[in-house]
């Protein structure tokens, strides 16, 4: 249960001329969740799409399961194991519940997400599951592509900023299922604008700061200051010292 | 996010050419001049290709506007060339000398391109494309009709001077160059202008363009307007030059393909471009002259391939390189002193 | 009874622009590409059914069985090179692209088959017709063209909506990056897509040169057909393309019949009023069109 699953070291990564990840190296392992907080513009989407595969990184390798996946194409990520559920869910529209399901799992990878079993987790599903996901509600789309991802029973889950556009409530609820993936050994990579809600599930918490890493810890190791710090790189309460400051 | 170059600190300077404009401003005058007493100095058949050459280089400069700078890709440009070409003809009919009707043409092209925006510009992208298309060909069959201006078979042009042949060419191609001159010009100056930043603006980020308050149907609009006005003064000089006037000719797609290819190759997005890629055309006409419709094969593949392998165009590759801007429309942003200028979006 | 006529032809060529046009819609709703030689491509079909499979001893009127499959290989192929690196730099550069393919292959043709009109020769067939009523006239070619377009656009639509690969293409369609974090390779999916375009214009491509003479140029004319029916019916419908034909068809037939002269006038007037007052076209859906 310790042996690192992802492992990202030295990633840069450019959006043109800006420098969205600066030198950024981590470690995700089974069953464990790693979240990455920071403020918008961070870098933290552009992190996660670079392991997903949708970005090409400028320099720095990353390693899932011992292999170089730095050069592999994102659909072949997803049959290594890699599922990103992406910032805005993303679902097909003119598709039913049903059908983005079928085609999260059309990889047909083993495991113990089956759509029965995501049927199972979200009981208001199987009534519904053929309306066409535009009608859905923002908690229940965000349901459904966690479902998605899940149905490809992946060894790595990266979840960008769920809670965003969402109701506190329906966000609860969403937050609630993350104990139970992890307890299928799915190690989870998560990306977070609200800190709390990170640092609430999260195994150890990392933050960047404009690109770069300002702060890594577990939650019980960090004090509320020292996150604030590294999360605005400035000092917005007074009598706070930190370990390591924005570069 | 770091940026990787800093400008914090220097001071900026705008500048709108990379080189002093003096070179730029006596080298057309130069050209303006060779060009003018040219009919009297070389062979005839110098002259008609050259005439056809400015008709292009009109049409080209037309659609580079609309595509290039405005965004907005037509493939039906030609019903402005034949709507130039009818006008001349109608007036002419009524008794006005065809050259007294070049303006009077493209005024007439630019007002019946008004209520067509308003239909047009619910599409975008390819489906406006064929839109354009469509409309070309409903102002072809709509003047196919009518017996009035020649129907099917075509009509002569009534009402030109008589003068000996010579005279009349040389007539013929001083109109000619003339609509180039003034398009070309006009165009230059239009781009150097508000409307110029305000097109890139919205040629780079429409969304953008819009919430910083931009009118970006205005100014698409605008543009639609002139360069269909533009077209019809081709039209117009090109029925002069042919006299008989013919639904099949002045309607023609072709003229839409020629316009596009030449912008291609020559380069999307500047003056420079279309002219370069007529004088390609030209140059690979006149050489192929003999073997029918290869010339359009072989340019049409040049178009297809500079296309995705070089998009900038043969003059945008030219310029990237050598940093050289004959007719420059963009700004140029640099520190004071003259290492590491970094350039910005044009 | 006339007007009954009119219908009546109009539906039968309705028929055929909607098989003509769906490879149209397919290859825009899936990959956002409008292709400026679609019709030239059909236009190549009928010249290799003519000119080609005769020499393979298949009679041109069956050549259908082979052209069809061998076009969409080759759609997949160009999709999978030329096009899609065309897509990779932006649309317009696709428009750029397919037009000026349109333009080569048009001019091609006319080198290598001069520009006489053709036909492929489908014997006896072509003077069959039935008339239920004295004005009312149905030629067996166009009734056959009609079914089989109909039944290729119930295929096409039980294939989409049925089948895996189908639910993989409206998903490609909705959204590729998101198809692609679900384990697709998109870029096959548009190939797929364009070679199911290339098939079916090709089957129309022949049905065209059956009905009626071709030449190199008839492309351009079928593409503004094929274009005014998608924009008609609706983009994004398969059913919605075979009413726009046939809305279409009625339209033409209808100015056809007042004047010879009239007839792709009035096509063209019916493109113009839905682009005025419903651009979205009868089924289709409202953001379609950018």
């Amino acid at each position: 249960m310790n042996e690192a699953m992802l492992e990202v070291r030295g990633l840069t990564v450019h959006h043109g001329q800006l420098r969205a990840v600066d030198d950024v190296s981590f470690e995700v392992h089974r069953g464990e969740v790693l979240t990455m907080v920071g403020a918008n513009g961070a870098g933290k989407s552009t992190l996660l799409r670079t392991v997903a595969g949708l970005h090409r990184q400028t320099s720095g390798t990353i390693s899932f399961a011992g292999v170089d996946i730095t050069k592999v194409a994102p659909q072949r990520r997803v049959r290594l194991g890699i599922s990103l559920v992406p910032e805005g869910r993303r679902l097909f529209s003119s598709l039913t519940l049903e059908e983005n399901l079928k085609v999260g799992a059309h990889g047909n990878t083993k495991g113990a997400f089956t759509i029965e079993r995501i049927y199972e987790l979200f009981d208001w599903m199987p009534a519904r599951r053929r309306q066409r996901a535009w009608q859905f509600s923002g908690g229940e789309q965000q349901a459904i592509a966690i479902g998605r991802a899940l149905v490809a029973n992946p060894q790595l889950l990266l979840l960008d900023e769920l809670s965003l556009g969402l109701a506190p409530i329906v966000i609860e609820r969403i937050y609630a299922l993350i104990p139970d993936i992890v307890e299928h050994g799915v190690g989870i990579l998560l990306v977070e604008q609200d800190v709390a809600l990170g640092v609430g599930v999260a195994n150890r918490v990392h933050c960047l700061l404009e690109g770069k890493t300002s702060l890594v810890g577990a939650p019980d190791e960090l004090t509320p200051q020292q996150i604030e710090h590294a999360y605005f790189g400035s000092e917005l309460s007074h009598g706070a010292t930190t370990s390591e400051g924005p570069a | 996010m770091t940026l990787s170059s800093t400008d914090a600190d220097g001071l900026l300077r705008v500048r709108r050419s990379t080189q002093a404009p003096i070179y730029t401003i006596v080298g057309s005058m130069v050209l303006v001049v060779l060009l003018t007493v040219a009919p009297w100095v070389v062979p005839a058949e110098w002259s008609t290709v050259l005439m056809n050459f400015f008709i292009l280089v009109t049409m080209a400069t037309m659609w580079n506007l609309l595509a290039g700078y405005a965004g907005m890709v037509s493939i039906g440009q030609q019903a402005f060339v034949g709507l130039g070409a009818y006008a001349t003809l109608y007036f002419a009919i009524k008794g006005v000398n065809p050259f007294f009707t070049i303006p009077l043409a493209a005024l007439a092209c630019a007002v019946i391109a008004y209520p067509v925006t308003f239909l047009l510009f619910r599409l975008r992208g390819g489906y406006f494309a064929v839109a354009t298309w469509v409309v070309a060909s409903t102002a072809s069959l709509l003047i196919g009709i009518n017996a009035y201006l020649g129907g099917g078979t075509g009509h002569i042009l009534p009402n030109l001077p008589s003068l000996a042949p010579t005279s009349m060419q040389h007539l013929d191609y001083l109109a000619t160059w003339g609509v180039a001159l003034i398009v070309v010009t006009a165009t230059y100056f239009l781009l150097r202008s508000r409307l110029g930043l305000v097109l890139a603006s919205i040629r780079d980020n429409e969304v953008s363009a819009r919430s910083a308050g931009t009118k970006v149907t205005s100014a698409r609009r605008l543009v639609f307007l002139i360069a269909a006005a533009g077209c019809g003064a081709a039209g117009a000089v090109l029925a002069i030059s042919q006299s008989y006037i013919q639904t099949g000719n002045e309607f023609n797609l072709q003229w839409s393909a020629e316009m596009l290819f030449v912008s291609m190759i020559g380069g999307l997005g500047t003056i420079e471009g279309p002219i370069l890629g007529c004088i390609i055309f030209f140059a690979l006409q006149q050489s192929l002259s003999q073997q029918g419709a290869w010339y359009l094969i072989i340019f049409g593949t040049v178009a297809v391939v500079i296309a995705i392998w070089q998009p900038q165009g043969l003059w945008g590759a030219f310029r990237d390189r050598f940093h050289v801007e004959l007719l420059p429309v963009g700004h140029w942003v640099g520190e004071r002193r003259s290492k590491g200028k970094s350039k910005t979006e044009e | 009874m006339i007007w009954v006529n009119v219908v009546v032809q109009g539906v039968l060529i309705g028929g055929f622009y909607a098989l003509f046009a769906c490879g149209l819609s397919l290859m825009f709703g899936v990959m956002r590409v409008i292709n400026l030689a679609h019709g030239d491509i059909a236009v190549v079909a009928a010249y290799v059914a003519v000119f080609v499979t005769p020499h393979a001893h298949i009679p041109e009127v069956w050549a259908f069985l082979v052209v069809a499959p061998l076009f969409g290989l080759v759609g997949y192929v160009i999709q999978r090179t030329l096009i899609q690196k065309s897509i990779d730099r932006d649309p317009f550069t696709t428009l750029l692209v397919t037009f000026g393919l349109s333009v080569i292959i048009e001019n091609l043709l006319l080198e290598i088959y001069s520009s006489n009109g053709q036909n492929v020769n489908i014997g006896e067939l072509i003077v069959k017709s039935w008339h239920p009523q004295t004005i009312i006239y149905i030629s067996y070619v166009s009734l056959v063209v009609l079914a089989a377009s109909v039944l290729v656009l119930a295929l096409l639509q039980l294939f989409l909506s049925k089948s895996g690969t189908g639910r993989l293409i409206r998903a490609v369609a909705d959204d590729h990056e998101a198809a692609q974090l679900s384990g697709t390779n998109y870029r096959h999916i548009f190939g797929i897509a364009a070679a199911i375009a290339f098939a079916t214009v090709a089957l129309a491509g022949i049905a065209y040169g059956m009905m009626t003479e071709f030449a190199p140029t008839s492309g351009g004319v079928n593409l503004l057909f094929a274009f005014e029916t998608v924009v008609i019916g609706g983009i994004g419908s398969l059913w919605g393309t075979l009413v726009g034909g046939i809305a279409l068809g009625i339209a033409q037939q209808l100015g056809a019949h007042i004047n010879p002269e009239y007839q792709v006038l009035f096509g063209n007037f019916l493109f113009l009023i839905v682009l005025a007052v419903r651009p979205q076209g009868l089924f289709g859906k409202k953001t379609a069109l950018a």
